[in-house]
């Protein structure tokens, strides 16, 4: 092409080509990358030294424990006879405590796994859109509630309840800790169900439908069994939460450790051990101290465990649609 | 094959006898009288009466939103599940009325299967998939339901392939055995009509052919409406073609009759791909 005059009436310039300021030079500009880089990354890791730090005062004020002349790890795994403060001898086997932290959880979980099923199907199979709009809010209203709350609501209203039904409930009992458990975890249980629900693909329905299913056969033979996985994990979810509830069991539960079966009964349970250690005066390096400890890593064992299995589960067992 | 299976297949296939055609037209299996449907204010469907004869297959073909599905989808009320949806006219299957409140959806959708675009097998072994139906609306003993599952992926063409993994699941399956799956699953409940939405537009050629012949081995006992974007298709499997546009009926006849004479310039200018 021949080298010609621009015409006359040629576009005008780009103002970018003009007067204005260069963008920063590529050295400044890859500069301000890397700092914005290990700024986010340094970001993130705090939350996982945070988690390590625990993880090693946990193990270490744990191993400062066992070396006490006082306790042995046979006596602790091996026996049920918990009494750290008070009489001629202290006695460290976990289980008792252990046994109350899974009876107020199984009452919880036999309150909120059927309620919070149902419920999370009428959402997801049943409601009217409007319907739901208003319910699955006010289900997550619950879950604002501060435990404390639920911990009174036990100990001034369920508990009162409760003692008319039956003279054998103490002012203190595993049943009513662990129906506000149950009410406390109800939401977790329903909210993560009703997305399992509703993450089954609508043509599994409609195949449902189109060989004259109705609805209640497609709920409960095609779209649960299809959210199995996700509604199991939620499940483990929840019981892991019930497990690490404090505020309720400390206030309502009792601090009585003892093996038992009778839900009438004060009990207490390893939150509620740590939270008596943690307000009372006991001396700063004591044994008793120092057990509060190892029953936080036996506490952080146990939940961990139900949260690995929950994800594991949902993983394992989560069916593939394309 | 056992008298009590034979039995158990009288009534489960309603199945016609293997009789050389005849000449004669065909009784209607399902028909429309002056037919329509909106959603919401959109008139979906438009004063549409057809009949579609039995033990035939129709193909339903026009461009995408002509209400080809929706036509489909009224015959089985699947469109119930949709709120807006709506449709006044008469719509019968063998003489009884399929619209209204008093219609038993139930019973209806026993008698009028339905095939999916995509294969939508339950994520349940094989063998649950074709008793889930069995199951629901039979009280059939366990050898029973045994019977009528291996009857039903005989008549799918599967059994060969799944009968030494009845109990695996049936996700494991191609796109085509999955189809397969879903049409011995539609037809294990005892069905007089088959309809048939796109079966064949996620499969692969081969599949196609499979699921194709298929239809024409199921010609002999059921009545089928199949709703294809695929004319070949179209001019391989049916006996008669229903060309829609915009909600509107534009030809219904026998497929010889549509690709090679049909009456009007739309219709021809569709089928050639001068449009559409």
């Amino acid at each position: 092409m021949t080298p010609s005059n621009p015409p006359a009436d040629s576009a005008p310039e780009s103002p970018a080509r003009g007067t204005l300021r260069g963008a920063p030079s590529r050295h400044a500009r890859r500069w301000k990358e890397r700092g914005i880089l290990s700024l986010l990354n340094s970001a993130a890791l705090f939350s996982v030294f945070i988690t390590l730090a625990i993880l090693w005062v946990l193990g270490a004020e744990t191993s400062n424990f066992f070396a006490q002349d006082e306790v042995s790890v046979g006596e602790f795994f091996g026996t049920a006879q918990w009494n750290p403060l008070l009489g001629a001898e202290k006695h460290f086997g976990i289980w008792s405590l252990v046994c109350g932290t899974f009876l107020v959880a199984g009452v919880a979980l036999l309150v909120a796994v059927p309620l919070g099923l149902v419920t999370a199907i009428y959402l997801s199979e049943y409601a009217h859109p409007r319907v739901r709009a208003i319910l699955k809010p006010s289900l997550e209203v619950l879950a604002g509630i501060p435990t404390v709350v639920y911990g009174f609501f036990a100990l001034t209203l369920i508990t009162p309840a409760l003692k008319t039904f039956s003279e054998g409930f103490g002012s203190f009992n595993a049943l009513a800790a662990g129906i506000a458990v149950g009410i406390l975890i109800l939401p977790i249980i329903t909210s993560l169900s009703e997305d399992a629900l509703r993450a089954v693909p609508q043509s599994l329905r409609d195949g449902a439908f189109g060989l004259g299913a109705t609805r209640f056969d497609t709920s409960f033979k095609v779209v649960f069994p299809a959210a199995l996985s996700g509604i199991t994990s939620a499940v483990l979810l929840a019981a892991a939460r019930a497990i690490g509830e404090t505020m309720i069991v400390a206030l309502a539960a009792g601090s009585t450790p003892k093996v038992t079966m009778d839900v009438r009964d004060e009990i207490q349970t390893m939150t509620g051990f740590m939270v008596q250690m943690a307000l009372g005066d006991v001396s700063n390096y004591g044994v008793e101290y120092y057990s509060m400890y190892a029953v936080a890593a036996m506490l952080f064992v146990l939940t961990l465990a139900f949260t690995l299995v929950g994800s594991w589960i949902r993983k394992r067992y989560r069916e593939v649609y394309d | 094959m056992p008298p009590q299976m034979a039995e158990t297949l009288k009534t489960l296939a309603n199945a016609a006898p293997d009789a050389e055609e005849s000449q004669e037209p065909p009784k209607a299996a399902v028909r429309m009288v002056g037919l329509n449907s909106w959603y919401g204010d959109f008139h979906a469907l438009k004063d549409i009466s057809l009949e579609l004869p039995e033990n035939r297959i129709s193909a339903f073909i026009g461009p995408s939103g002509c209400g080809k599905s929706t036509l489909l989808r009224w015959i089985n009320r699947m469109n119930d599940a949709i709120p807006s949806a709506r449709a006044e006219g008469t719509l019968e299957i063998h003489g009884k009325s399929v619209l209204g409140p008093a219609t038993d959806v139930v019973g209806l959708r026993r008698k009028v299967g339905i095939v999916f675009q995509k294969p939508n097998p339950f994520p349940k072994s094989i063998f649950d998939n074709v008793a889930f139906g069995v199951r629901l609306h039979l009280k059939a003993s366990k050898s029973e339901v045994d019977e009528i599952v291996e009857w039903a992926l005989h008549r799918a063409a599967l059994w060969d392939e799944v009968k030494d993994r009845l109990h695996d699941s049936a996700l494991g399956l191609s796109g085509g055995q999955q189809q397969r799956l879903c049409i011995a699953r539609a037809i294990a409940v005892g069905p007089e009509v088959l309809l048939m939405d796109e079966p064949c537009s996620a499969l692969d050629p081969r599949s196609t052919a499979a699921v194709e012949d298929l239809m024409l081995e199921l010609r002999k006992s059921y009545s089928i409406a199949i709703v294809t974007h695929n004319m070949q298709q179209a001019s391989r499997v049916s006996d008669y073609t229903a060309y829609m546009f915009m909600g509107n009926l534009v030809e219904f006849g026998t497929t010889a009759d549509i690709f090679e004479r049909p009456q009007r310039q739309e219709t021809e200018d569709y089928i050639t791909g001068r449009f559409g």
